[in-house]
């Protein structure tokens, strides 16, 4: 079946948007709820649970609750900029998405088409591209409200992310050295045929985890926000909608940012263990199913954003950019040094990257990441308190005994 | 190839609408009652004082352009991934492709350890 | 195809021209942003695909990002109206360079340019499409440009050092 082309290729391409738009709408306000439930259940309460059956409708009461609420546009604002700068949060966020494939290719009476919204020649460098302008927001937010917490809010956060951004981008170059190719569709494909990178490329994964919390201004690094030391941060004199906007943008972001981690790293719609999804003939079955894979792993992803959310302390500032400049910075550099002198150790001309070189990688990275997470820990947790701990209680037990 | 932009095109437009729908028709239905207080910006509840528009540390020029040296570099790291094994420099095959690289690297990370030897990563 | 490289290319003078009249800085440098977005799809539309994206990475999304911080930094007001007069010498001279560049612009439009920097149309597309857009630009990139590439981080180890030492002085 060839791929569908001509102006069924932009109908359908209509199609699509409005689908993934819409689904992107639909997991976003889902995802409001189940971090409020997540949030509750870690901290042992029930959370919203009144707004339909468990709640369901909170995120719709919400929505409405921000579109009718008083709007508060600041007179000593900068008007224009105000009224920009929530735009500019939300547009980029929900461009980047546009590139992650989400299924295998479903057949169509007038040709195949790709579970991806555009299947970009430069691909991965188009989410990195547009993820960048995702700084004006900020900036533009701190600066035009005119309030001191706002531009140490905006500052900080656009400090945060170009920082980040940077550990993210490195990480990413390890994954293309591994696939030789930028697009997703391709990375996703190699590792269908070898294995899931998260295992050659586990420290990259672990990086890139990483910088994905910082540029989407989670937990442990939502400084630009930090509740209680700059009240709201850079959306302190939002309201309303506006407000929300910032909301949406940020939740757009960490689905991207989930997807990008299971097609980098974990195979993207790829079922593991079998190899029938991922061969012609599409079937709307196949279709089917790899969306509900990559859907699955993709909301694990966003699971763990709560998760970490209510496990992990905020860092301080100077924390923040340490961690930023002067440990991930290095180690993806090296990483990726270390990444291509094994590429070209591993493969011999002519023999394409499998199953054994994953495996040696693998490895080679259980090796690396012990060390790595040996400096980064500091002994502070897998030697500090904890061992301490197991050490007293040895003794003690010594004692008893004699 | 240029086809394959004609869906982003038409996702920017959907996006930059929504956008502005969700700013222009919640201003619509929004009440708007100002009074003096609530007009005034928010300073945990004290009286504001001195202007926001103050001038801030020059660290954060400096990251600024920290940034945009490294992102270079990363730019141009991206397009040698993807084709290092196809390369061949000075005869060395692959080896010449990494090797190229390396000197590239290495160059910056002399100035990564000057900037840090410098204190200019230090936040305190 | 002809009407969009006119959109783009009308958005990016207008864009451009909007840059230069604002009174405001952070709203001259919002506009250049805009600019530098339509360049990047009028690159799109030339097929310089990676140029685009590199376009928005590093001028719309680091180097705009320096300009704004800086224009905070130093807490640039909106110029007063008897700030800038009507006729300063470097107006003068913009003018006169500005003047410059269009003349040469027109000489170079109605030049037609020799056979041996002309590709046939259709070219650049092709290769694009059985290489890819990235790759059909590193090899010559990083194998018959080899010298200026590594030439490059020497200038940006200038860069990072100039940096430093302008914002540490005292230090």
């Amino acid at each position: 079946m060839k791929w569908v082309t001509g102006s069924a290729f932009v109908y359908l391409s209509a199609v699509k948007i409005l689908a993934v738009f819409g689904l992107l709408m639909l997991i976003i306000a889902f995802w409001t709820l189940v971090e409020r439930r997540g949030a509750a259940f870690i901290q042992n309460r029930l959370g919203p649970n009144r707004v339909g059956p468990g709640g369901l409708f909170q995120p719709v009461a919400d929505g409405l609750k921000n579109f009718f609420k008083e709007e508060t546009l600041p007179p000593f604002a900068d008007r224009a900029l105000f009224v920009l700068a929530p735009m500019m949060a939300f547009i980029p966020a929900f461009l980047t998405f546009s590139v992650v494939p989400f299924a295998s290719p479903l057949p169509t009476p007038w040709g195949l088409v790709r579970m991806q919204v555009a299947d970009l020649p430069i691909g991965f460098l188009f989410i990195l591209a547009i993820s960048s302008l995702g700084v004006y927001g900020f900036v533009l937010a701190g600066w035009s409200a005119n309030n001191k917490y706002a531009l140490l809010g905006g500052l900080r956060g656009s400090a945060q992310l170009v920082s980040y951004e940077i550990a993210m981008g490195l990480s990413a170059v390890a994954v293309l050295v591994f696939a030789g190719d930028i697009s997703l569709n391709v990375i996703v494909a190699r590792q269908q045929a070898s294995v899931w990178f998260v295992l050659p490329l586990f420290l990259a994964f672990f990086l890139f985890l990483v910088a994905a919390f910082a540029e989407t201004n989670r937990l442990p690094f939502d400084l630009p926000e930090a509740e209680s030391e700059l009240v709201a941060g850079y959306h302190t004199e939002y309201s309303a909608m506006k407000f929300a906007m910032f909301y949406l943008a940020e939740y757009s972001n960490m689905v991207t940012a989930s997807g990008l981690l299971v097609c980098l790293f974990f195979g993207g719609w790829d079922i593991p263990f079998t190899s029938w999804d991922n061969t012609a003939p599409w079937t709307v079955w196949k279709t089917l199913a790899t969306f509900v894979a990559f859907w699955a792993k993709t909301l694990f992803f966003l699971l763990l954003y709560v998760w970490v959310r209510w496990t992990v302390p905020r860092f301080r500032f100077d924390q923040l950019m340490d961690l930023g400049w002067k440990v991930l910075l290095p180690t993806a550099l090296g990483y990726v040094i270390f990444i291509a002198l094994a590429t070209w150790a591993l493969e011999v001309p002519g023999h394409e990257f499998g199953v054994r070189e994953g495996l040696i990688l693998a490895a080679a990275n259980v090796v690396l990441g012990y060390f790595f997470f040996r400096v980064l820990d500091r002994n502070r947790v897998l030697g500090g308190p904890a061992n301490r701990g197991r050490k007293l209680w040895r003794a003690s037990a010594a004692r008893r005994r004699s | 190839m240029l086809e394959s932009y004609v869906p982003l095109l038409m996702l920017m437009v959907l996006v930059i609408v929504s956008a502005a729908a969700m700013v222009g028709l919640s201003h619509l239905f929004s009440a708007s009652r100002p009074t003096a207080v609530k007009s005034q910006p928010y300073e945990s509840g004290i009286p504001p004082f001195g202007t926001a528009r103050e001038r801030f540390e020059v660290k954060f020029y400096l990251v600024a352009v920290l940034f945009i040296v490294f992102d270079i570099e990363v730019v141009f790291m991206m397009p040698w991934a993807v084709t290092f094994r196809q390369l061949d420099i000075l005869g060395l095959g692959v080896l010449g492709g990494l090797l190229e690289m390396a000197a590239f690297v290495v160059v910056l990370v002399v100035g990564y350890v000057y900037v840090w030897k410098r204190g200019a990563l230090e936040w305190t | 195809m002809t009407f969009a490289f006119w959109f783009f290319a009308g958005a990016a003078i207008l864009a451009s021209f909007l840059c230069i009249t604002r009174r405001s800085p952070v709203s001259s440098a919002l506009w250049l942003i805009t600019t530098l977005f339509n360049v990047a799809a009028l690159f799109v539309l030339l097929d310089a695909h990676f140029l685009a994206a590199v376009q928005v990475l590093v001028y719309a999304g680091a180097i705009m990002v320096l300009f704004l911080f800086v224009i905070m930094l130093l807490n640039l007001g909106d110029a007063a109206p008897g700030e800038n007069p009507r006729w300063s010498p470097s107006r003068v001279v913009g003018f006169l360079a500005g003047l410059g560049l269009l003349a040469e612009l027109l000489v170079l439009r109605s030049a037609v340019p020799p056979d041996a920097i002309r590709l046939p149309p259709g070219v650049v597309a092709g290769e694009m499409a059985g290489h890819g857009a990235v790759q059909s630009l590193a090899v010559p990139l990083f194998q018959a440009y080899l010298v200026p590439f590594e030439i490059t981080s020497l200038m940006l180890l200038a860069a990072i050092v100039g940096a430093v030492v302008l914002a540490k002085r005292r230090l």
